[in-house]
């Protein structure tokens, strides 16, 4: 049961060997975490995600999933709530970057970015929605970005496949009213993980454990949209208004 | 017992987003409403299909004792009547969703005062007993179990007639204090306490220091039925915990000025102001709780003694605002409550020391000295010092904080309320009530199924549920 600080005793992690993914689940674990479903693609790459949250004392379970593959998604729901009883927290951390750079990718590339960020995410979630309102308790997490908000020049691929999955679980959000279950959007700004080792960091950069933190502070608080670092909400509030011909000019 | 012919129970359309008076956690259930202990026992019996169920009476409890997500939850609001009254010895039957309140307004009047009250008159007789609620009495009378006669549960397995020293004795026991894991409670029959007068004859005494709080509260509750103190714990260094104590009796006739003589067992307590809107989360934090407790500090006499209150003003001065968890704020709020054994009163000033340094606001801070406990293996009083805390939600530390708290608390042998407890981890249940597997052997034999299930149950992970209970869709 997710408790009145908003912690959770059990999660369901999706990307779970993402780096933000893993600093969520190590914060949460400091608290009230005891039980997780862990999933993935790589299996090698899961497997030492789960000796290392294992470690922490934390009970895991482990199923290599696709996102993009839809036709799984009810076996790794049943799955879950059969490992976990209550299911209190769902993480959406699946996600890709896509390549860098302004010009236009290649439309099969464009296809996988969108099933892995945008499409598979929202119909995993739907999934999880279902069990969470039924068992009257629960919270969604998802993973977006403040390149959602507004996308850039840089890696509009990337911020369009997140903006679908973003407005997607603002919906659900509205959608989950007063079944108990609930959405938490989470928008970090430029983050120094796997993904983007070897890339120029942007303005106002984290780091996973920061995105982390400021993820266990919303759960507390009940907020429904975390931004992180908190500085960026007003950042991007004033930068919506920006006219898009000086917007598509600004670097990287 | 045979089933009932015809069952007709008021069902919501849909499910209620339930949650405690700190409005934290909700979750969602089906709400049903019986009316007879017939009805409830029908409801009992599709309660394994449904995904477990638990009793609510008014939903005082601060944390998620009267939820059940994904499940049901049975109010008591039907179950509201006097039922039987009998002034030769003072015993009232009553339905199990009777309030407090209502007991009241009707026997003060007539010369009758419940045995034990908590802070609040808005708590039903089946939430009494569930929680084996205390009062300022506690250390002279005991908690609200040693006062119930008999009472009427109606568990998966039938209706029982439980009474104190009968046969029975374990399942009474294991009701009182059990937090409604045994069954629904559906009628109570209670001893209540003649009084001359509804008035209250009070001292107040000012205190400096912690210390000073608690010696003179250890010299002197022995002389007052009543006894309590407020702590003021945003005060810094040597000032921490100072106090204002107040120790009570009721007035008798001959203590009322001549004004009140005409009419001395008039009650009718009313609801001064409402608060009809959630403040902005933040409106009560350390600044607001501060500038309040400084002036509540001042306002309170060095010390006057006699004064003459009204029985609502004395017990339940918050009852006259109505929804003040409204001021909150929408992120809502924690109680903490905790006992430690005598030997271990330092918890006290340890647990206040370590809420002031993280900033933590406590608007009400009550410190009280708890007598013998009862024999309920789950009940929360024990001989010794208690202290009670209203925390907003809000603060980063909070949590870690209070985590804290709760091993000094289990190290020196004391345990925290569960009828307010809405965080506590759940290793430490059986560390704070040792008896809890006997409990649950008890409740075993009463809920063989397992069908009785709150989310506090599941959070502390108390009863080993069955998969098949937990899936319920």
């Amino acid at each position: 049961m997710n408790d009145a600080l908003g912690m959770p005793q059990t999660a369901v992690v999706v990307g779970a060997t993402s780096d933000i993914a893993r600093s969520i689940v190590r914060e949460l674990a400091a608290r009230r975490l005891a039980k997780v479903v862990l999933t993935g693609r790589d299996e090698a790459r899961l497997d030492s995600v789960d000796e290392e949250l294992g470690a922490l004392g934390l009970e895991t379970h482990t199923g290599v999933l696709d996102v993009t593959d839809v036709a799984a998604h009810a076996g790794l729901v049943e799955r879950a709530a059969d490992a976990l009883g209550q299911v209190d927290l769902v993480v959406m951390a699946a996600g890709a970057l896509g390549p860098d750079g302004p010009e236009p990718p290649d439309p099969t590339a464009t296809a996988e970015l969108f099933a892995t960020n945008s499409t598979g995410p929202a119909a995993l979630l739907t999934a999880f929605a279902k069990l969470l309102a039924e068992q009257g308790q629960g919270r969604l997490l998802v993973l977006s970005t403040v390149a959602a908000v507004r996308v850039r020049r840089a890696n509009y691929p990337y911020g369009a496949s997140k903006a679908g999955l973003d407005a997607f679980a603002q919906g659900l959000s509205m959608g989950l009213e007063g079944t108990g279950a609930s959405v938490v959007i989470v928008r970090p700004g430029w983050v120094a993980t796997r993904l983007t080792e070897g890339r120029a960091p942007a303005p106002f950069a984290t780091t996973p454990d920061a995105v982390a933190r400021d993820v266990v502070a919303a759960l507390e608080r009940g907020t429904s949209v975390v931004w992180s670092p908190p500085v960026l909400r007003l950042v991007f509030g004033g930068l919506q208004f920006l006219p898009r011909a000086l917007w598509r000019r600004l670097p990287s | 017992m045979s089933a009932p012919a015809r069952v007709d129970i008021r069902v919501s359309s849909g499910a209620t987003l339930l949650s405690g008076w700190g409005r934290t956690a909700p979750t969602s259930a089906q709400v049903v409403a019986p009316a007879s202990a017939d009805e409830v026992s029908a409801v009992l019996a599709g309660a394994a299909k449904a995904g477990g169920v638990v009793p609510r009476g008014l939903g005082r409890s601060y944390g998620d004792a009267a939820q059940c997500a994904g499940g049901m939850v049975v109010s008591t609001d039907r179950l509201d009547r006097v039922l039987g009254w009998d002034p030769a010895t003072g015993i009232v039957r009553a339905g199990a969703g009777a309030s407090l309140d209502a007991l009241m307004r009707h026997f003060v009047p007539r010369g009758w005062f419940v045995p034990v009250t908590p802070g609040t008159r808005h708590v039903s007789l089946g939430g009494a007993v569930a929680a084996d609620i205390h009062g300022k009495n506690h250390h002279r009378d005991g908690s609200f179990g040693g006062y119930v006669e008999s009472m009427t549960l109606v568990s998966p397995t039938g209706a029982h007639r439980l009474s104190r020293g009968d046969e029975a004795a374990g399942s009474y026991w294991s009701t009182v204090g059990g937090m409604g894991m045994t069954g629904l409670i559906t009628d109570v029959s209670l001893r209540l306490v003649a009084i001359e007068t509804a008035y209250m004859r009070v001292d107040t005494e000012r205190a400096d220091t912690l210390d000073e709080v608690m010696s003179r509260m250890t010299d002197s509750d022995a002389g007052f039925r009543y006894s309590v103190a407020w702590i003021d714990c945003l005060a810094k260094g040597a000032r921490l915990g100072r106090g204002v104590l107040t120790s009570a009796d009721h007035a008798q006739l001959a203590d009322l000025p001549s004004r009140l003589r005409g009419q001395p067992l008039g009650f009718a307590p009313r609801q001064r102001l409402d608060i009809a809107f959630t403040a902005p989360s933040g409106l009560l934090n350390p600044l607001t709780v501060a500038v309040f407790n400084e002036l509540w500090f001042r306002k309170a006499p060095r010390r006057r003694q006699g004064q003459i209150q009204g029985l609502a003003t004395f017990f339940h001065p918050l009852d006259g605002v109505g929804s003040w968890n409204r001021l909150y704020g929408k992120r809502g709020f924690l109680q903490y409550q905790l006992v430690v054994p005598p030997s271990g009163s330092e918890v006290v000033r340890r647990a206040l020391e370590a809420l002031g340094a993280a900033g933590v606001p406590s608007f009400l801070a009550v410190l009280k000295r708890f007598g013998p406990r009862d024999p309920a293996p789950m009940s929360f009083p024990i001989e010794g010092w208690t202290l009670a805390l209203d925390i907003p939600i809000g603060g980063r530390s909070l949590g870690p904080v209070l985590d804290d708290v709760d091993e000094m608390v289990a190290a020196a042998g004391g345990r925290v309320y569960l009828a307010k407890d809405a965080r506590l981890r759940p290793e430490l249940v059986p560390i704070m009530y040792p008896e809890l597997d006997h409990w649950r052997a008890q409740c075993r034999v009463l809920d063989p199924e397992g069908v009785m299930i709150s989310d506090l149950g599941r959070r502390l992970g108390w009863l080993d549920t069955k998969p098949d209970m937990e899936k319920g869709r």
